[in-house]
């Protein structure tokens, strides 16, 4: 068991989930909200990771992180170092690819909160954001945590893009789904079985929890919802 | 050298009379979804302090209005006053935001907040006060409307007509410029509903502010109404104290909406309570009804509502009957609508609209000058407070 690979995993989705609830949020309320006709053109390129081979996206991430790149030269002159190849250039990707996990429950909660419910809170003289904080995101915490749980398990299990955007450096950006990959290369069989194991029970507990509170924590007051529209 | 300029300009005692209006102005017009095509909602009316009882069936355009007026859609095009400030005129390209235009709304579904408690949801509006004073002006109207013992319970954890209290506490609670009901006392049950009412009443005498009450129910215009609109297809039929308006007989959706032909001012003269009636006075003239009990003192003031299709009438002194009010008349007039005959037939000074089929006009010979009899059963009476 590789536990450097385990903890660096574990690391990542952490992060990136947290990340996911700040970013998601905000472009959540906007699908939810807005009335621009073009919207849907937006809601598509958010759900495009879901469809996406990851060796695109991560082609393209690494593309946008290297030299070559306004953002890649950006952060070199701020560092010294480029993105491609890090852990932080792996969060960038991991975000772009979990992102649809996380705004889509969000997204799906936030529009199941009652209209009455923020018509009320308008003539009780509270503006839309903070309409928002105070009736809708409490309504809504079925779904930030359904958000929250798909993106970490999500992250967790992520390979094609690691690969891409981050390669293989032990301790910097080899993850769980990269090691079993080189455990199955030296025909390590009964390592990569162990990790295996352990990305799937991870895994399968994850969705347990988000979908046992669906069913029974939340549903009580009618606030659950399904992590898909 | 300057002169001293006088201290009350000339123009002043012209200007300080006017009184600090309170009133509510609406001229606006706003198409709107029916299910028999789309409909075009066109009023304009002024709404003083006080209660006005907005009127009418379903689907008249009832709460659209208060939708506009509270700012949660936009009219088509028209102008919106509270107390002499526009809140929106499109003339002038002027909308206040709804959670900016003051004015409190308690939606049919009341939308209370299912994740705060009753206490919670009353202080809600009181967002710009201290913690300390939220919480003293939130205890005090829980105290005023009898729900201190909910404070704690969540809106799932509470009954209906309890709902419906703290619902009138959070909107009135924030001291609002014009208070908009839409139908709050629906689905309330008798004794809930009138104590209700009392609050309201009470609430108002301290706070002289418009209040649009929503309706479709007739007996709740009489118990309220200092002034009735009748909406009917997004158009105001008419406006006026709620007897002249309900009985007004070119009105037919008035009458058909309220349900009682015959209104009519009354007094309790007796009380029986060993046979569960009272005898009331009409104040038009020198009939006296027997009317259903209720709680109310020898003296006091109240509407008597009789629906003209529970009137007989008959051309000679019934016997054995079980009604217990009999009241000899003259028939002054004989109006057909459609198939339907509605005789007016006057009784001791008073007018009662009785309404029969043609068949009836014929067999019994029924014109203008004869004299009946009117039968009134003790239980076609419904009494209303004034």
């Amino acid at each position: 068991m590789n536990w450097e690979a385990f903890w660096l995993t574990a690391r990542l989705a952490a992060i990136v989930s947290t990340l996911l609830v700040a970013i998601g949020i905000p472009i959540a309320y906007w699908v939810t909200y807005s009335r621009w006709r073009w919207k849907f053109l937006v809601e598509a390129a958010v759900a495009l990771p879901i469809v996406l081979p990851p060796t695109v996206l991560g082609f393209y991430v690494l593309v946008a992180l290297g030299s070559g790149s306004p953002l890649g030269r950006w952060w070199e002159l701020l560092t010294g170092h480029t993105l491609a190849f890090t852990f932080e250039g792996l969060v960038i990707g991991s975000l772009l690819y979990s992102l649809p996990f996380a705004v889509q429950p969000f997204a799906a909660s936030f529009g199941a909160v009652d209209r009455t419910l923020l018509q009320a809170s308008a003539s009780l003289g509270h503006s839309p954001l903070q309409t928002f904080r105070r009736i809708v995101l409490p309504l809504s915490k079925a779904g930030l945590i359904t958000g929250f749980a798909l993106s970490f398990a999500h992250t967790l299990g992520e390979f094609g893009v690691v690969l891409m955007v981050g390669g293989n450096i032990p301790g910097v950006t080899r993850t769980l789904s990269i090691d079993i990959y080189d455990q199955v290369e030296t025909a390590n069989y009964s390592s990569a079985n162990q990790t295996a194991l352990l990305l799937l029970i991870i895994s399968f507990l994850v969705l347990s929890i988000v979908y046992g509170l669906n069913r029974y924590g939340l549903s009580r007051s009618s606030w659950a919802v399904s992590p898909w529209r | 050298m300057a002169v001293k300029v006088p201290l009350a300009p000339p123009a002043a005692p012209k200007m300080s009379p006017q009184p600090i209006s309170s009133d509510l102005e609406v001229r606006i017009r706003k198409r709107f979804p029916h299910p028999e095509g789309s409909f075009h909602l066109n009023v304009h009316f002024r709404a003083l302090a006080g209660f006005t009882i907005l009127f009418g069936a379903s689907g008249a355009g009832k709460t659209t209005l208060l939708d506009c007026i509270a700012g949660l859609t936009d009219p088509d095009d028209g102008r919106i006053a509270v107390g002499g400030e526009d809140i929106y005129d499109s003339q002038r390209k002027r909308n206040v935001a709804a959670w900016k235009r003051n004015i409190g709304y308690v939606h049919q579904e009341l939308a209370l907040f299912p994740h705060l408690t009753a206490e919670e949801n009353i202080s809600y509006g009181l967002r710009k006060l201290s913690a300390a004073e939220r919480k003293i002006r939130s205890r005090e109207m829980l105290e005023a409307f009898r729900i201190e013992h909910l404070r704690d319970r969540r809106p799932a954890q509470i009954s209906g007509g309890e709902r419906q209290r703290v619902a009138l506490a959070r909107a009135l609670v924030t001291e609002p410029r014009t208070l908009l009901l839409d139908e709050p006392l629906a689905a309330l049950d008798r004794p809930t509903k009138s104590s209700l009412i009392d609050d309201l009443r009470r609430w108002n005498q301290n706070h002289r502010v418009p209040i649009l009450f929503v309706t479709h129910n007739g007996e709740e215009v009489f118990a309220l109404g200092d002034e009735v609109i009748i909406l009917d297809g997004g158009k105001i039929m008419a406006q006026g104290l709620p007897h002249d308006v309900m009985r007004a007989p070119r009105l037919e959706t008035v009458a058909n909406l309220a349900g009682f032909e015959n209104i009519f001012d009354a007094s309790v003269v007796a009380l029986h309570e060993g046979r569960g009636t009272m005898t009331c006075h009409l104040r038009s003239g020198t009939v006296e009804l027997e009317t259903p009990l209720v709680r109310a003192e020898v003296g006091s003031l109240l509407r008597v509502g009789i629906q003209a299709g529970d009137l007989l009438l008959a051309t000679e002194e019934p016997r054995g009957l079980s009604a217990r009010n009999i009241l000899p008349g003259t028939i002054r007039r004989l109006i057909q609508r459609d198939v339907m005959i509605a005789a007016i037939v006057e009784c001791g000074g008073t007018n009662f609209e009785a309404h029969l089929t043609l068949a009836a006009r014929d067999v019994l010979q029924l014109k203008p000058g004869k004299s009946v009899w009117v039968v009134v059963k003790t239980h076609s009476c419904h009494l209303m407070g004034v």
